[in-house]
């Protein structure tokens, strides 16, 4: 006789989730799923509803139809003690890194600890100081404010604090927009080795190639409000689908028409 | 478009925009009781409310008291009534003109830098990072404002009471010819607490409807620079036109008094 393998659950599940503004449709029945300490980037153009889903599954917004499941439980309709309970699990980095300019650097980094944990000041402040080195800065920068800091230096700092908690569940939006190559590159290699260091499962949207290759396991490529490809990110280059050859490539004549095109 | 159908519209926008601008407020008030309370913040508003707009209200009314002074002798001289200048000055103080002005002068100052605060906090998306660091933006940005608006409007009022009795005492005495003591006895004896207290009433009124104005409208703001600059804006006109009409109908309420 043999033993059935326990089923391994997603992480996170987007189920035919939608979300519209007005008359314009954001999310179509966006479905996608993701396994525990699988890193899943999210690729597409902008004004694809890339940010909307992530708000979507942080409680920011409300779907209009659809579940949204982390660890097998449902999301959308819960309270919001239960919400706070679940966003102390997820770390986030900004795309603009969303640095509280009225803190210093170590609160920033800090501040989940402090606030949404209750931990005293003191011992916030060395873990801080700790996630600090951890992404390459030192002590010394936690003593300054958000806007001495240069580009680069906000996404360390955004970076330190959403793996603060040690979180399962950890976003990233745009990691890379607004920096040179480099940066960039050193970016991602920061997400990559804090992602594994604290053993969460990542989201990142993007639409740099070049950082999705580097970050991701899997990949999806959302258009149109809905996932149109996904698979894992060495089938990228030959994944047979038009919309993303055309995405990847950066070609102007393919599937996808901007709007500016149609004009 | 049918006119009826402009108007409809209108009066639809009207009642959603107050229907959310209640729904703001009930639910900072609520938050301002149950914990957790960040007193740390609270001080820092309370600082910021109350020991920097210390300068703007006590200019503010010391000069009302002065021109009270001045324009109540023209008009006074004219029917021998000089000798009640020091009554009209700390009855049209403390009851009216330090309240207002006092609330009209943070609407500018505190009801603008919250409302560009937390526009730029929203904008910046610094409002959904707080969110995602389970921290409720109601409980950590509105309520602080809210408590420190209503309980440091009063105390600079009755600052600016001090003030503006002072500013007509000055005028009177060294300008329009006083003796010293009448003018002090006379504003003294003919001061009621009542006139007072529903200065502070009103203030307290007041403090709540800047802070309510300034917070509603930076943290619902959008669209960038030109949303944070419009946010900015609609706080300070709101709370001004909110500060008169709340004037009246407390004065109303305590006509009696």
């Amino acid at each position: 006789m043999t033993e059935a393998t326990p089923k391994i659950e997603p992480k996170i599940k987007l189920d035919g989730v939608r979300k519209s503004f007005g008359d314009k449709h954001v999310l179509n029945g966006y479905s996608v799923s993701v396994m525990p300490r699988e890193s899943l980037v999210v690729i597409g153009g902008s004004g694809s509803g890339k940010s909307v889903a992530l708000k979507c599954i942080l409680g920011l917004l409300t779907p209009d139809e659809g579940e949204i499941y982390i660890d097998g439980k449902p999301t959308v309709h819960i309270r919001a003690s239960e919400r706070e309970e679940i966003n102390a699990r997820i770390g986030m980095l900004f795309q603009n890194a969303a640095l509280f300019d009225s803190l210093p650097v170590w609160e920033n980094v800090a501040f989940g600890l402090i606030q949404g944990k209750g931990m005293k000041r003191a011992l916030a402040k060395e873990i801080a100081i700790e996630k600090l080195a951890q992404v390459g800065l030192g002590a010394d920068v936690g003593k300054l404010g958000p806007a001495e800091l240069s580009g680069g230096m906000r996404k360390r700092v955004g970076l330190a604090r959403a793996i603060a908690g040690d979180p399962d569940i950890i976003f990233f939006d745009e990691p890379t927009t607004g920096l040179d190559p480099i940066m960039g590159h050193v970016i991602d290699d920061l997400i990559v080795k804090c992602v594994k260091e604290v053993g969460a499962t990542a989201i990142s949207i993007t639409h740099d190639m070049a950082s999705a290759r580097r970050i991701a396991d899997k990949v999806a490529m959302l258009y149109k409000g809905q996932i149109i490809w996904t698979g894992p990110v060495s089938d990228i280059d030959h994944s047979g689908n038009d919309y993303v050859d055309q995405f990847i490539n950066g070609l102007a004549d393919g599937p996808i028409q901007m709007e500016l095109r149609k004009a | 478009m049918n006119p009826f159908q402009a108007i409809g519209a209108g009066i639809l926008n009207f009642l959603e925009a107050t229907g959310r601008l209640t729904l703001f407020a009930l639910s900072g008030i609520s938050h301002c009781v149950r914990p957790p309370i960040y007193p740390r913040l609270i001080l820092r508003q309370m600082i910021d409310i109350g020991f920097y707009s210390l300068p703007v209200v006590g200019m503010t009314t010391l000069f009302a008291g002065m021109v009270l002074a001045l324009q109540s002798y023209t008009g006074f001289a004219r029917f021998s009534a000089e000798g009640a200048i020091p009554n009209v000055v700390v009855l049209s103080i403390t009851r009216e003109l330090a309240p207002v002005l006092a609330g009209l002068m943070i609407a500018g100052r505190i009801g603008a830098a919250m409302a560009a605060e937390l526009g730029t906090m929203r904008v910046t998306e610094q409002i959904d990072a707080l969110e995602t660091l389970s921290t409720n933006p109601f409980k950590y940005l509105v309520a602080p404002r809210l408590i420190a608006g209503v309980t440091m409007l009063p105390l600079l009022v009755l600052i600016g009471d001090v003030m503006g009795v002072m500013g007509g005492y000055v005028v009177g005495v060294y300008k329009l010819g006083f003796n010293e003591q009448i003018y002090i006895v006379n504003t003294w004896n003919f001061l009621q607490a009542s006139d007072v207290i529903s200065g502070l009433i009103k203030a307290g009124a007041f403090g709540f409807l800047v802070s309510l104005m300034g917070c509603y409208h930076g943290y619902r703001s959008k669209g960038g620079a030109q949303g944070v600059g419009a946010a900015t804006t609609n706080a300070v006109v709101s709370a001004s036109i909110l500060i008169l009409i709340a004037n009246y109908l407390i004065t109303e309420m305590l006509f009696t008094t």
